[in-house]
């Protein structure tokens, strides 16, 4: 096999630590505190994700009302261009790693109000976009598998275990070694 | 009052600038001058008849054609329960009239929103700033000729078609076989 690896990429997972990975994965997926970020109808829709009966509490995720505490942005509603400079400047002073869901037709592309001249035609012009939520607004229902689709995307990080090339010298404790197969 | 004896009891404090009463659809209105308008507005709101307590709208009509920006005012009295429609006509290049600020509190945002959107100077406003759009927004949206930029702070003003390039299922079938009809006979013509 390693020799295959050898073939057809020139690299080789060499970690093994994946296992830890798993761990802070489990822990970071279950505490996604999202940022109060309602703008529009979306927000009550939003307010409701957060309320007893779709309660996205149960998935470890609470709504936090500053950036600096917030792991995931959920744009909820009409971006205005006013509004935009603002949204930008919350995204910056969240802290890495950091999501963003454009909830509703309106933060994903203008919506409804796209050839107003005010209305920004999509989040995605500022931020970077994770997941898209379609509806008008999306039903709370909607919203807890977006933040589902997050919490896919979580799991699947690695922050431990590397690709790294054949042959290359990597620093070791004390003594640099050579990446094998 | 009625509008008649509005525009009379106007007409004989103002004299001949105080224009004719239009006949409207709904409501008729009369043109005022714009020299005279915090006069003419002070009156209204002061004469214990007229009693006009309230600016209800302040809006503005753009007419390319005539070289016109129009400002309209809908006035409305509580106390007399009558209404009133005052118009000014001001050049469309250089738009400029008196705030009306200092007679009734409510021009303030409405006067803001009209040299947002309509590019109207109010001279004598205390807070004359954009209301709707950012602050260095270039453009007046509401003007007939009214262009938008192609970016504000490196945010296009645009969205591409996501579905342009595709074309419908049932429309390609159609043209398919609108194609293989016409090829057939053609076909045909080489045989014999």
């Amino acid at each position: 096999m390693a020799k295959n690896y050898q073939q057809d990429f020139g690299s080789v997972i060499t970690s093994r630590t994946s296992f830890i990975d798993e761990i802070i994965n489990l822990a970071r997926k279950s505490s996604i505190f999202y940022l109060l970020f309602g703008l529009a109808c979306c927000g009550i829709e939003l307010m409701q994700t957060g309320g007893p009966r779709a309660d996205i509490d149960r998935f470890g995720s609470v709504p936090r009302a500053t950036p600096r505490q917030s792991d995931l942005m959920i744009v909820a509603g009409t971006l205005t261009y006013k509004m935009a400079e603002r949204c930008r400047l919350l995204y910056e002073q969240m802290a890495e790693p950091k999501y963003v869901i454009s909830m509703g037709s309106c933060a994903s592309c203008g919506g409804l109000f796209q050839y107003a001249y005010s209305v920004c035609k999509g989040v995605d012009k500022l931020v970077p976009v994770d997941i898209y939520v379609p509806g008008c607004p999306p039903r709370p229902e909607a919203l807890t598998e977006g933040l589902l689709r997050v919490q896919d995307k979580i799991v699947r990080e690695r922050w431990f275990s590397e690709r790294q090339q054949i042959g290359q010298t990597r620093p070791g404790l004390g003594v640099d070694y050579k990446v094998t197969a | 009052m009625t509008f008649e004896e509005i525009h009379q009891r106007l007409a004989a404090k103002f004299g001949e600038r105080i224009g004719a009463l239009a006949p409207a659809k709904t409501d008729p209105s009369t043109v005022v001058p714009a020299a005279e308008i915090v006069g003419i507005c002070r009156f209204l709101k002061d004469d214990p008849d007229l009693a006009f307590d309230c600016l209800m709208n302040l809006s503005s009509v753009d007419w390319p054609k005539k070289n016109q920006i129009e400002i309209v005012y809908h006035l409305w009295s509580y106390s007399k329960r009558h209404s009133f429609i005052l118009k000014c006509q001001l050049d469309r290049a250089k738009p400029v009239i008196a705030s009306i600020e200092s007679v009734w509190k409510a021009a303030d945002w409405l006067e803001r929103e009209q040299y947002d959107l309509m590019g109207v100077a109010f001279t004598g406003h205390p807070d004359l700033r954009r209301i709707m759009m950012p602050d260095d927004w270039i453009g007046h949206p509401l003007r007939k000729d009214y262009a938008e930029q192609p970016q504000w702070h490196n945010i296009t003003t645009t969205r591409d078609n996501s579905l342009e390039g595709y074309v419908r299922l049932d429309e390609f079938r159609k043209k398919a076989a609108e194609a293989a009809a016409a090829e057939a006979p053609a076909k045909k013509e080489v045989l014999q």
